[in-house]
């Protein structure tokens, strides 16, 4: 063909530093995934395929520390991403029907900048104010930390998804006798609905995830499983670590999965 | 029915502002009961802003809108018993196109039962019943657009507003629907507002037509008064084809004005009121009221020279140089064409006006 061929795959080095890129992102995650199924308790040697560092987290010494910690880390990642997605749906519904109002910009950066500030910043932050006001740590501080830092996860796919929502739905809604509460429920909302999950898997996650804030603000002895798993892990790595560490990461793997899926459906075309 | 019931809206010196800008300049319109009536301008004119005042997602700024009499302007959309068809005809694509139709018929109270009976009848006056368990997305623009027409007509609105909703369609497919809303509007008797910008469409359709400019009404009036009596500048150049020409008026009298053209070249037309002798004013001729001959056929025949034929599929559009005056497009039918000659470019020829046809207007 005698056009110009302006794919990025012809430029020079693109099959390398892809190859590299990969390697660099995904090599730990594959070994430590492997050698969880390690029958070894060795974490370098490779001695045949086994179950039983899935069974040592369940049953092993360290296993009523894990379930503990992932108690604390579910309860905590579900109640998060359900205050925050609130919050969330609320300012995208402000910021994106509410007309053009004063300090529109200021309010979006106010709402997403959380995610430019550095996390260990927002950490000492977090622990100077609980500190300051005299909220003795434990789990509520890392409740109310995750609640806090989960709402621009949750802001943007339900923003995001808002913005692709004409208003000419809820005026025609308004224009065929529903009331303006009716015309959010009937139809706003359900058009919201792949954003709203999506904003709530991504802050379940991200929750679910957070080590740094939550070594912060966490009291003693109220662990989650990302702490359990650093205070486990200074003690020496142990393939139930990895066994562990594989079990979440498939979980946030299935999570992102249905996120990506449910705000992929556009239900407004 | 008192005269003031009979009428469908009242619109009393209705004036839109936003800000600084002023979208509508205190118009004051009546819409009749049962009439097809057409709000008509370039976009920006106001037109669609009337239009959404009426619907109620624009507040008045100032004046009165009545519905059969009663004050609605006031009233938030869903207490007005009027329904719009929207451009982009906005139907909700998380629902069915039963459940698109049955909705204002449940806001309004009826059982789900009894509005998805009354959806049914309204998608078969449409056509579209083998689509009632079909999603929009699933439906091509002109399915979508007949579902969108029987959503708003199912609660029996007292009045239909139409915002431009054949636009996006193709043309067959918007002569067609065309035809289509001029017959749904007889046969269920409900007054349609209809906002366009395209001309054709409104002569087409309309009982009667607004034409707007800028935020001011220009002509209300029948399709053939806004065409053959356009009142200024602005209706005779926005609807059809016309040959604007300035004029001096020489003489006065009876209706009629005899003027002459730049380069000496006399002429006799219609006047209006306002016109005096000695104005330079303008003069509306439409193409397919001129002729060409080789010889004049009547003392006022115009000479010139054919620059250019141009074929538009019915007609000929003939470009014609004045001698040292201005140009004329003369439009002859084809099917004319076994009397009437269309002449070579270059051919020295004369334009003829058939009597009465030229019409002065005020700027």
């Amino acid at each position: 063909m005698a056009t110009v061929n302006n794919d990025i795959k012809t430029y020079k080095g693109f099959r390398a530093i892809t190859l590299l890129c990969l390697l660099v992102l995904y090599a730990p995650l594959v070994i430590v995934t492997i050698y969880s199924f390690n029958a070894s308790a060795s974490i370098t040697n490779w001695e045949g395929l086994s179950f039983r560092w899935y069974a040592d987290v369940f049953t092993g010494p360290e296993s009523d520390k894990f379930k503990v910690a992932a108690f604390n880390s579910f309860t905590i990642a579900i109640m998060a991403a359900t205050a925050s997605t609130t919050i969330a749906t609320l300012a995208a519904t402000a910021m994106v029907r509410g007309g053009k109002f004063k300090l529109r910009t200021v309010s979006f950066g106010l709402i997403s900048l959380p995610l430019m500030v550095p996390e260990i910043v927002t950490a000492v932050a977090t622990l100077i104010f609980f500190n300051s006001i005299g909220f003795t740590r434990g789990y509520l501080t890392i409740l109310v930390a995750h609640i806090a830092f989960c709402i621009p996860f949750a802001y943007l796919p339900i923003s995001a998804r808002m913005q692709g929502i004409e208003d000419s739905f809820e005026q025609a809604a308004m224009d065929l006798y529903a009331t303006k509460r009716q015309a959010f429920t009937k139809v706003l909302m359900p058009l919201m609905a792949p954003g709203i999950i999506s904003g709530f898997l991504l802050a379940f996650i991200v929750s679910l995830d957070d080590f740094i804030i939550t070594n912060f603000v966490k009291g003693a002895g109220v662990e989650t499983l990302p702490t359990a798993i650093f205070g486990s892990v200074k003690q020496g790595i142990k393939p139930n670590i990895m066994a562990i560490s594989t079990m979440l990461l498939s979980f946030s793997i299935v999570m992102v999965t249905i996120s990506y899926f449910v705000s992929k459906s556009d239900n407004t075309k | 029915m008192s005269e003031r019931m009979s009428n469908a809206i009242d619109v009393r010196n209705a004036v839109k502002r936003y800000g600084d800008f002023t979208a509508l300049k205190r118009i004051s319109l009546t819409i009749k009961d049962n009439e097809f009536f057409t709000l008509l301008g370039p976009s920006g004119c106001g037109k669609t802003t009337l239009l959404r005042m009426i619907a109620g997602f624009e507040d008045v700024t100032e004046g009165e809108i009545l519905l059969y009499g009663d004050e609605i302007e006031k009233l938030p959309p869903h207490q007005r018993p009027v329904n719009t068809v929207f451009q982009n005809y906005a139907l909700f694509p998380h629902m069915t196109i039963l459940e698109n139709v049955a909705f204002g018929l449940e806001m309004r109270g009826k059982s789900k039962s009894e509005a998805r009976t009354r959806a049914g009848e309204m998608l078969e006056l449409v056509q579209l019943s083998q689509f009632a368990a079909r999603k929009p997305s699933q439906l091509s623009g002109g399915q979508q657009q007949r579902v969108a027409l029987a959503r708003a007509l199912a609660p029996q609105p007292k009045v239909l507003l139409l915002d431009e909703p054949l636009s996006a369609l193709d043309l067959k497919l918007r002569k067609a629907m065309q035809l289509e809303l001029k017959h749904l509007q007889r046969e269920t008797g409900i007054t349609f507002i209809f906002v366009t910008h395209d001309q054709e469409e409104a002569l087409t359709m309309s009982d009667r037509i607004a034409v707007m400019s800028a935020g001011e009404m220009q002509q209300l009036g029948s399709p053939t008064e806004i065409y053959e009596q356009p009142r200024n500048m602005f209706v005779a150049d926005f609807i059809g084809e016309t040959n604007l020409l300035e004029v001096s008026v020489d003489q006065v009298m009876n209706g009629r004005a005899v003027c002459h053209l730049g380069g000496g070249h006399a002429l006799t037309c219609n006047s209006v009121e306002g016109i005096g002798v000695g104005s330079k004013v303008h003069m509306s001729v439409r193409p397919e009221r001129l002729f060409t001959t080789d010889v004049p056929v009547e003392g006022e025949a115009l000479k010139g020279r054919v620059v250019e034929n141009i074929f538009v599929g019915t007609d000929i559009s003939t470009i014609v140089d004045l001698a040292e005056g201005p140009q004329f497009i003369v439009r002859t039918s084809n099917s004319e064409r076994g009397n009437k000659r269309i002449f070579e470019p270059g051919s020295e020829i004369f334009v003829n006006m058939e009597l009465g046809a030229g019409r002065l207007l005020v700027d």
